[in-house]
């Protein structure tokens, strides 16, 4: 392929950032959003574990793009992403055990996380190394600013602190906190940012760049219709 | 944990959607209408109680003797991974008309959080107990009530979303900022359980 046709190299790494944001402009990956941003240091520590583990499978993925034959892409996919996120969880519990408590179960739950898998489907088993990290880099980093923008949200409004410092004193809404205000949270930034970046509100969650797409209801009247 | 307390807890209390945050996905993206929550929500319940029916002894009598608890990831998302798979085929050949009602929502189960959230779950509640049978009894009434719960959570976002669709919103909310927000009020009324529990 000439490389004329290519995207430049500076265009794989800052897409995911914002224009392509994974979570706020895909809506992929809701539930560790949602869940982790009480506070905006253990929604730091998520953002860089799974930038981590989607660097790592988006590498190894590209690596053996020629190898996986399709029909057991899925599960030799899900193999790859598990295993990083176990080495995650081994690092994090040996050397930042305070955020591997934080995290819990989420920690575990990065393997089902559709940014990963998605990447992995529509980018590294197509693209080459070098492509695939800096895609990695720059997709993991969208998703760290979402989480970041979501818990600064909701714990300067709603603790009154942000990274554990006093900001707002007294006045806080607790609520913010709690469940409810995860999905308040995240609906408040999602509008913010496609008014900025599209104009638009997006009208049907995730499965334009789901990995599943082509195999589930989607196109046949579940999520998208 | 009283019998009573999982059922409460795994339904209401600790609402799978909408107080633990997991399986968000599904909930946000299958919730247009009742017929298709329904069908999402049976089959979510079917491999939340069969994927907990083999990853619980695997993790009790293979892992934790061998000494292997951190393969627990992996091993968790391989079975379900296969278990989809192999339940859709089997669905497909001898089931046609159940796999048209929900045999289209499987796939989408495999990657869905709330399902190897609950096999991980379960295994940190109920492992330590001391009867096999009775932590694996256990875990399965969890498995069970979780998926019931997720269903409730769905079916309820279901019939608020369709009156959402004739409300009058701003426009920067429209879609699915406005789901969130009527997420968030749902999910405000769970709150109300947190007493009980």
């Amino acid at each position: 392929m000439p490389d004329s046709k290519q995207p430049t190299l500076w265009h794989e790494f800052h897409k995911g950032i914002l224009r392509e944001n994974p979570n706020l402009i895909g809506l992929l990956g809701m539930c560790p959003v949602l869940a982790i941003t009480q506070e905006a240091k253990n929604a730091l520590g998520m953002g860089l574990a799974t930038t981590f583990v989607l660097i790592g499978s988006n590498f190894v993925i590209s690596l053996l793009r020629r190898l996986i034959p399709p029909s057991v892409k899925l599960p030799a996919y899900i193999v790859i992403i598990a295993g990083f996120v176990t080495l995650t969880e081994f690092l994090l519990h040996g050397f930042r055990p305070e955020l591997y408590s934080a995290l819990g179960t989420f920690l575990s739950l990065i393997t089902v996380n559709c940014i990963i898998l998605g990447r992995a489907e529509v980018f590294a088993s197509k693209n080459n190394v070098l492509r695939s990290v800096l895609d990695g880099i720059g997709m993991g980093l969208g998703f760290t600013l979402a989480l970041l923008l979501v818990s600064s949200f909701r714990e300067i409004l709603g603790a009154g602190t942000w990274f554990g410092l006093s900001v707002t004193g007294e006045y806080h809404i607790p609520v913010l906190t709690l469940a409810p205000g995860g999905f308040f949270a995240l609906g408040c930034v999602i509008a913010v940012i496609h008014r900025l970046v599209h104009k638009e509100p997006p009208q049907n969650i995730g499965c334009r760049s789901c990995p599943l797409a082509d195999s589930c209801a989607a196109s046949k009247g579940g999520c998208s219709q | 944990m009283t019998v009573f307390g999982i059922i409460l807890s795994a339904i209401l209390t600790d609402n799978f959607v909408l107080s633990k945050f997991m399986g968000c996905c599904p909930f946000l993206g299958v919730s247009k209408e009742i017929p298709s929550s329904l069908g999402m929500g049976a089959a979510v319940i079917f491999v939340m109680l069969c994927s907990t029916a083999i990853t619980y002894p695997v993790y009790v009598l293979l892992l934790m003797p061998l000494g292997l608890e951190y393969l627990q990831t992996i091993a968790f998302i391989l079975i379900i991974a296969v278990f989809v798979q192999l339940v859709e085929i089997a669905v497909r050949r001898l089931l046609p008309p159940l796999y048209r009602a929900l045999g289209i929502y499987l796939p989408l189960i495999t990657t869905n959080c709330a399902v190897l959230g609950v096999t991980i779950l379960n295994v940190d509640l109920f492992a330590a107990s001391d009867s096999f049978l009775g932590g694996y009894l256990r875990a399965l009434l969890y498995a069970g009530c979780a998926g019931i719960g997720f269903t409730l959570a769905l079916l309820l976002f279901a019939g608020v979303r369709s009156r959402l669709e004739s409300a009058d919103i701003p426009e920067a909310f429209r879609g699915v900022p406005s789901t969130l927000i009527a997420a968030s009020i749902v999910s405000m009324s769970f709150l109300a359980f947190n007493g009980i529990g």
